[in-house]
Order: structure tokens, then C-alpha cells, then sequence
């Protein structure tokens, strides 16, 4: 490990990482801009994951890091296909702009 | 890995396999009912595997697999579940020009992720086996595009899906850095023995509470529920609002009955209160819906709070076991009930979503009379009344949570329930009361869906002993 850099940065990093992300989700209306930010959490989880096999010496960590990151793609590509097909309908990706779902 | 390690996932073995081969098949087969018959066989064999080797508990795969009773008893609700779910898909498919070969290899993949769930050790192969049963789900959501509803909530789903694994995946990374494992019995170990570090599983729980909370629509994670129940095409509501809600309690149940029954005073008092707030939410918000999808979905929520209850009893050791084999009872009756309402109303759905207004339902009692009798039957289940199945399963989920301890939270319990006797019971009077002239589908397998889960519901609140057997031997989660 970089001398200087502790498990405790490590994971102060990957928290801010990851509440960025939950803000984003929670804040902005754009589809993918929300996408890009569960990314983000999910990215965060992966850092957290290498930081705690790296400090307890665990490959096993490292090996999640992987589950995780194939998991993310499949999502990318369902994610993606579903926005770009309600952006064809409606011509907006704004969250608030699709709701007719409502009572 | 040996042979024997093969045969503790040869459900979910032939349900992927059949899957892919299915998706290849499909190409060549231009009648979609052919493609629904071999879905079903493959179900059929997976639940006939499970069958032959029910009641044989066995650690596979390095602890990565747990199959013991507990996901015995799961995976054969999961596969009915599935098998019913083909059943009423065909019919509808077609008649809603969405009749694609997709629909059914995208079923079987979720059932996959359905089976793994309940079979997981490992926190690890939760969070794969929940992202598996989750993508296809959001494809089937989305199923009737380009209809605008269906879209939306395929993407509504699809956000609020993947933001709560996030916080799964991440509560499960504080796991791993706590303890040093992501096996379940590993973290039990490690907890009970002073290692773990509890600040960091303090803040693990919570997390792992928002991932799953989610799936099982528990307040306050449920916002994407009535939108998605009601925007989704129905025959794929009708398998979710079960598949997904059996696989999310089998994760629940194994994560916190399992690998962290130290902490369950951590957990325990939580779980009481996301319990109480999600009986009283879903049936309270319920009596406002005037569409029966949303309606069904705010009544599936509310029945996700009472399975809760047995999550927090569960919290207690003494009864840990009896409220686990309750929740797997609760589990069985609210297949058979809620399938079959939203069998019901798969007949009488029509095309640009019309005939999905409790309105729409008045004067079934006389066009259909076996079909109205069929939906009271339901709905008598889904409130608690004898003589059906929902009676005993509540009762049960009561009793294990009054012996807990927890009176107060049985209480909100009975009188939840007497709340959502009146939206309920409203479309009965809606059915035998009411005037008009409803237009129905009559479809072989439609019919015999809403016959069969009819017939079990009644029977099963007449004879519930064989059932309550299993489920009784059913509830030690193997360590």
C-alpha cells in the first residue's frame, strides 16, 4: 500500500464516493445523470471492497470487485437500451417529464 | 466441487440452461405457445429435482450454496409460481399484440435468480443471484413498449432497482471489512466470536435493510410499486408480485435469521418499525385506488408488512424457528391468493387499458359467476376470513408474534387487517352488487389458473395440515 494511505482513507474516500452518488440519484432529473451516479455508488462499493482486501491481505475482495463490476455492465446495458427507448417516445429523459403514472 | 455439490443447484442448473437453449430455440418456432409449453417443461423438471431431493440439507460449493428444507420449501413456491405465471402469460401476450418467445426465456432467467436467492450462503451470491432476477424483470416491465406506461415503469423500476443495490452491494462491502467474510455462517462465526468490528456493521444493517426492503416493496422503499404494477403488462405483474416478493424475504430471512442472529437487537427494533409503518401504509392508501392494479399493488405491499412480522419476531432466538416456518406458510397462501386476484384481473383486462377500474368489475357476479366467486374467494383470503388459506397464515404470523413479545405489533397486525376489509370486500359488493355489463376473456388456461388457485386457496384454509407440516420442518435455517 502507498505509505501514508490507511484502510481508514480508504474508506472515508469511498464514502464520500458514495453518498455523492446517493445525492446525485436523489437530485438530479436527468435519466442518465441519475444512472451515472448509482455508477458511482456502485464504484464506491468496489473501492471499499479493494481497500478491505488489501488491508486484511483477502483476495477474495478483490475477486467481488469483479462480480461487481460485470453486474454494473449488464445494468448498462439494460439501463441504456430503456432510456433510449422512452426518449424516442416522449423526446425528454427528465424523470419529472415521465410520470403518468400517478393516483 | 463434487457430483453431489452439481445436484444441490441442478434446479437452477436446468432453468438457465433451458433458458438459453430456449432463447436459440425460439428463433425457429413460429407458434409462441410451442415456446410457453417448453418453458413450462422446463419448469416442470426443475420442480420435479426439487421435489426428489427435498428434505436432504447439504453445504455445497465451499458454503457458497446452502440447500436445506428452508430453500426446498422456496424454490417449489417459486417454480408454482412460475409455472402458473406461463400459464396465464400466453393468452395474454397475444391478445395484447406482445406475443414475442422473449417473454418466457426472460421468465425463466428471473426464476433462476429467484432459485439462487433462496439457495445463497453467501452475501455475495445474493447480490448476483438479486441482479439476476432483477435485469430481466426490468425488461419485462417494459414489455408493452412502446405503450408509454409500460415504459415508465420499466425505467422507474429500473432507477429506484439499481440505486437499492447499490446500497445492498455497499452494506455488503462494510460486511466483508468488518468480519473479514461474506459467508453467512463465516459473519455468524465472526460475530459470536468478538472479532467483527460493530461500528462498521452498525452501519451495515441499515444498508442491507434499504437493498432488500426495496425488492419486498417494504415502506418507505415501496414508491416504485403502484407505478410499476400499474404501468407493467399485467401477466408479468401477476409472476413478480410473488417471484420477486418470495425471493426478497428468502434473502431477508437467511441474511438476518442466519448470519447476524447476535445483532438482533440491532435489527429487531427496525424491523418492528418498517413492519408497522408498511401494514398500516399499504392498506391505508389502498382504499383511495380506484384502479384495481394499484389497488393490488398498495394490498401487496401492506402483505409485505405482515410477513415482516415474522422477520421481527424472528429477532427473538426462542421463536426463531416457528416464525421462520410462519413466513414460509404466509409465503404459500399469498402465492395461491394474490396469483389468482391478478388472474382475475388478466380476464378482464382489455386492449389500451381499459377494464382496469374496480368500477369495470360490477355485475361479474352475474356474467361470470365462477370467475366473481373465484375473485371473493381471493379477496376473503387476502383480508384473513375462513374458510381460506389467508385466515391461517395471518393467524400464524400473529401468534409467533405475540409469543415474542411483540403484542403491540400484532395488534397494528389485526387491526390493519380490518382496515383493508373494506377495500377488499368493495369489489366483492362492486362484483355481486353492482350493475353493468363487464366483458370477460375466457381462455382455457386463464380459466384454469384462477379454477386451481381458487380451489387451493379454499382447500388449503379447509386442510391446511400437509402444507403446515412442510412448512414447520421447513423453518431451521442450516447454519
Amino acid at each position: 500500500m502507498i505509505p501514508g494511505v490507511s484502510m481508514i482513507h480508504i474508506l472515508i474516500l469511498s464514502g464520500v464516493l458514495f453518498t455523492l452518488g446517493a445525492l446525485g440519484v436523489l437530485i438530479r432529473r436527468n435519466a442518465i445523470v441519475m444512472f451515472m451516479s448509482i455508477e458511482l455508488m456502485l464504484n464506491a462499493a468496489n473501492l471499499a471492497f479493494v481497500g478491505f482486501a488489501r488491508s486484511m491481505g483477502a483476495l477474495s475482495g478483490q475477486v467481488f470487485v469483479f462480480f461487481v463490476i460485470a453486474v454494473a455492465a449488464a445494468e448498462v446495458a439494460i439501463g441504456l437500451a430503456l432510456i433510449v427507448a422512452v426518449y424516442r417516445n416522449r423526446g425528454s429523459i427528465d424523470v419529472d417529464m415521465v410520470s403518468d403514472l400517478k393516483g | 466441487m463434487s457430483s453431489s455439490d452439481l445436484l444441490s443447484v441442478a434446479p437452477v442448473l436446468i432453468i438457465s440452461v433451458w433458458a438459453i437453449l430456449l432463447l436459440l430455440l425460439d428463433l425457429f418456432i413460429k407458434n409462441k405457445g410451442l415456446t410457453a409449453s417448453l418453458a413450462a417443461a422446463g419448469v416442470a423438471a426443475a420442480l420435479v429435482v426439487v421435489i426428489v431431493r427435498f428434505g436432504s440439507d447439504q453445504v455445497a460449493f465451499s458454503g457458497m450454496i446452502v440447500a436445506d428444507t428452508f430453500s426446498d420449501f422456496l424454490q417449489i413456491v417459486i417454480l408454482i409460481t412460475a409455472l402458473l405465471g406461463i400459464a396465464v402469460a400466453y393468452d395474454y401476450l397475444r391478445r395484447m399484440n406482445m406475443e414475442r418467445g422473449e417473454y418466457y426465456t426472460l421468465m425463466l432467467f428471473t426464476v433462476a435468480g429467484m432459485l439462487l436467492m433462496s439457495l445463497a450462503g453467501d452475501l455475495i451470491l445474493i447480490f448476483l443471484a438479486i441482479e439476476l432476477l432483477s435485469v430481466p424483470l426490468y425488461v419485462l416491465s417494459g414489455f408493452a413498449r412502446p405503450e408509454k406506461g409500460s415504459e415508465e415503469a420499466a425505467m422507474k423500476y429500473f432507477i429506484l432497482g439499481a440505486f437499492s443495490s447499490a446500497f445492498l452491494v455497499y452494506g455488503i462491502a462494510l460486511i466483508f471489512g468488518s468480519t473479514g467474510t461474506t459467508n453467512m455462517a463465516g459473519v455468524a462465526a465472526s460475530i459470536a466470536g468478538n472479532h467483527a468490528n460493530l461500528t462498521l456493521l452498525t452501519i451495515a444493517i441499515p444498508m442491507l435493510l434499504v437493498g432488500l426492503g426495496f425488492k419486498v416493496a417494504a415502506v418507505p422503499f415501496h414508491m416504485w410499486t403502484p407505478d410499476v404494477y400499474q404501468g407493467a403488462p399485467s401477466a408479468a405483474v401477476a409472476f413478480m408480485s410473488v417471484g420477486a416478493k418470495v425471493a426478497g424475504f428468502a434473502a431477508l430471512l437467511r441474511i438476518f435469521v442466519s448470519a447476524l442472529p447476535e445483532l438482533s437487537q440491532t435489527w429487531g427494533p427496525v424491523v418492528v418499525a418498517i413492519s408497522a409503518a408498511t401494514m398500516i401504509w399499504g392498506n391505508v392508501a389502498a382504499i383511495a385506488q380506484s384502479n384495481i392494479k394499484r389497488m393490488l399493488a398498495y394490498s401487496s405491499i401492506a402483505h409485505a408488512g405482515y410477513i415482516l412480522m415474522a422477520l421481527a419476531a424472528a429477532a427473538d432466538p426462542s421463536v426463531s424457528e416457528e416464525a421462520v416456518s410462519a413466513a414460509l406458510f404466509y409465503l404459500f397462501a399469498y402465492l395461491f391468493s394474490n396469483l389468482g386476484a391478478w388472474t382475475v384481473v388478466l380476464a378482464l383486462e382489455r386492449s389500451e387499458g381499459r377494464g382496469l377500474l374496480i368500477e369495470d368489475y360490477a355485475g361479474l357476479g352475474r356474467r361470470r359467476p365462477a370467475l366473481a366467486l373465484a375473485m371473493a374467494i381471493f379477496m376473503l383470503s387476502l383480508i384473513g376470513v375462513p374458510p381460506t388459506v389467508g385466515l391461517i397464515g395471518k393467524f400464524l404470523l400473529f401468534r409467533v408474534t405475540i409469543d415474542a413479545g411483540l403484542t403491540g405489533l400484532a395488534i397494528v397486525g389485526v387491526v390493519t387487517s380490518l382496515i383493508s376489509a373494506y377495500f377488499y370486500l368493495g369489489v366483492v359488493i362492486k362484483m355481486y352488487m353492482g350493475t353493468g355489463e363487464p366483458e370477460s376473456r375466457s381462455e382455457g388456461w386463464l380459466n384454469r389458473s384462477a379454477g386451481l388457485t381458487a380451489l387451493v386457496t379454499f382447500l388449503l384454509g379447509v386442510l391446511p395440515g400437509p402444507i403446515l407440516i412442510l412448512a414447520r420442518s421447513s423453518g431451521f435455517l442450516t447454519p
